[in-house]
């Protein structure tokens, strides 16, 4: 099935099956491999992509599903070679250890804080509750976008 | 690597496409919204349709969240962020932002949705238990025209339900009445989970007095969810401690927990009762 899906700004049109999973039509199809590959059962959610601007899990979503609609994948974070806040937070405050976690990690923190510019670390604990950082890092996690937000007003 | 199997694939425009579509494609044709109970299923090989049809364009039928007709109507394609943020369901139903809250994560909340819930009919389902207490009805759609079903008459079984081949789940309707107020209990292991038990409760009080109760019970074995015996057990009573404690003594008697890796039955039926009680309280200050 042919599809044409706009990752981070640009249009990608490739022939794919429909069994494909949107994580492996990033990862295999467009190169863009800053997306990560889990659990394979959306729970851990180190493969969380924006689609149109809401952070889903990318391995329980069809790629013929995001046919005609915006992916927004870590890659897309950078903007005109400066790194979003989130991305800065997360150097700033240590918020990576190995790094398996933290491209979902950085595009739920972005929805989040265009929603919620000062969340609470209620608020922010919340929001990521559904990823694992296998480091278990989440006071610096939640420290980096905490920085983010503060930066951001 | 875990890959579903080959499949056509389909994309609805409308209603009355998706149900041509799935009358074209016969009864091994699954409906997909969130696609986050079947497409873990077909990961696993656990499902195998030959045709998927996706309703994800629907949202402007099937996504609406609005009070008609003195009920609240929620439609199938309405996801669970959309429902715990709707002003509309949880201002009426409280009920919705304490089950909404506990069910999965925030992130497969932005893509699982209300009828796909109710239309996996798995006996651990958390909705289930919350439109039971809340006595909606399901409005189903086939070539022939809409029908509706009571949500307790919905689950004829694990994983069955009253959806026949060829139809489509298009509404929920809660009937809505002054006087009521609403709540829901869940234990769970840890964030996103599901329940080890949990208990939902309506309570709908006149002149001092239980009108109406509903008792939602969910991963406990209850027949269709609810606990009949106990409701009856509250109308016409004034509600209270005592006669909550005595409804959920009553709602774990009658429920059938099995052992399995969330916990003992002897757990699961302490619990029942637990949460029906402090669901019940707060249910009723709510009102």
């Amino acid at each position: 099935m042919r599809i044409t899906v706009t990752v981070n700004g640009q249009p990608y049109t490739r022939d794919v099956e429909p069994r494909l999973l949107l994580v492996h039509f990033l990862r295999d199809e467009l190169d863009l491999t800053g997306t990560h590959w889990g659990c394979d059962t959306s729970n851990c959610g180190v493969c969380t992509v924006q689609l149109d601007g809401v952070p889903v899990k990318s391995c329980t979503v069809l790629a013929v599903m995001a046919d005609g609609h915006e992916v927004t994948t870590v890659e897309g974070l950078e903007r005109d070679g400066e790194l979003d806040a989130v991305q800065k937070g997360f150097v700033e405050c240590h918020g990576l250890q190995c790094g398996f976690c933290t491209p979902g990690m950085l595009l739920t923190a972005r929805w989040l804080l265009d929603r919620n510019p000062d969340p609470d670390e209620g608020q922010i604990r919340e929001a990521i509750s559904g990823q694992l950082c296998r480091c278990t890092g989440y006071e610096n996690i939640v420290r980096s976008i905490r920085w983010a937000a503060e930066a951001g007003r | 690597m875990q890959v579903p199997a080959t499949f056509e694939y389909e994309r609805a425009d409308s209603v009355t496409h998706a149900l041509e579509l799935l009358e074209r494609y016969g009864p091994e044709a699954r409906v997909v919204a969130g696609g986050h109970s079947l497409i873990p299923m077909m990961k696993l090989r656990l499902a195998q349709p030959e045709a998927l049809i996706d309703i994800n364009g629907l949202a402007a039928e099937l996504g609406r969240i609005a009070v008609e007709g003195g009920e609240l109507a929620i439609g199938a394609l309405v996801r669970h962020a959309e429902l715990l943020e709707s002003a509309t369901a949880t201002d009426l139903f409280p009920i919705f932002r304490d089950a909404e809250r506990v069910i999965a994560d925030p992130i497969v909340r932005n893509r699982g949705t209300v009828g796909g819930s109710l239309c996996q009919g798995d006996p651990s389902e958390d909705l289930s238990a919350v439109f039971a207490a809340l006595r909606a009805t399901a409005v189903i759609q086939g070539p022939g025209g809409t029908r509706t079903v009571p949500v307790r008459l919905f689950h004829e079984g694990p994983y069955e339900t009253a959806v026949g081949p060829g139809e489509l789940l298009i509404q929920l309707r809660v009937p809505v009445a002054p006087g009521t107020g609403s709540a829901y209990e869940k234990v769970e292991r840890r964030v996103g989970d599901w329940p080890v038990a949990a208990a939902g409760a309506v309570l709908r009080v006149e002149d001092g007095v239980i009108a109406q109760a509903g008792i939602g019970l969910t991963a406990v074995g209850a027949a269709h969810f609810c606990a009949p015996e106990a409701e009856e057990h509250l109308t016409g009573r004034p509600p209270g401690a005592e006669a909550f404690a005595e409804a959920g003594r009553i709602a774990a008697e009658h429920c059938a927990p099995s052992a399995d890796q969330r916990g003992p039955a002897d757990y699961k039926r302490h619990l029942a009762a637990e949460l029906t009680r402090r669901a019940l309280a707060t249910a009723a200050g709510r009102i």
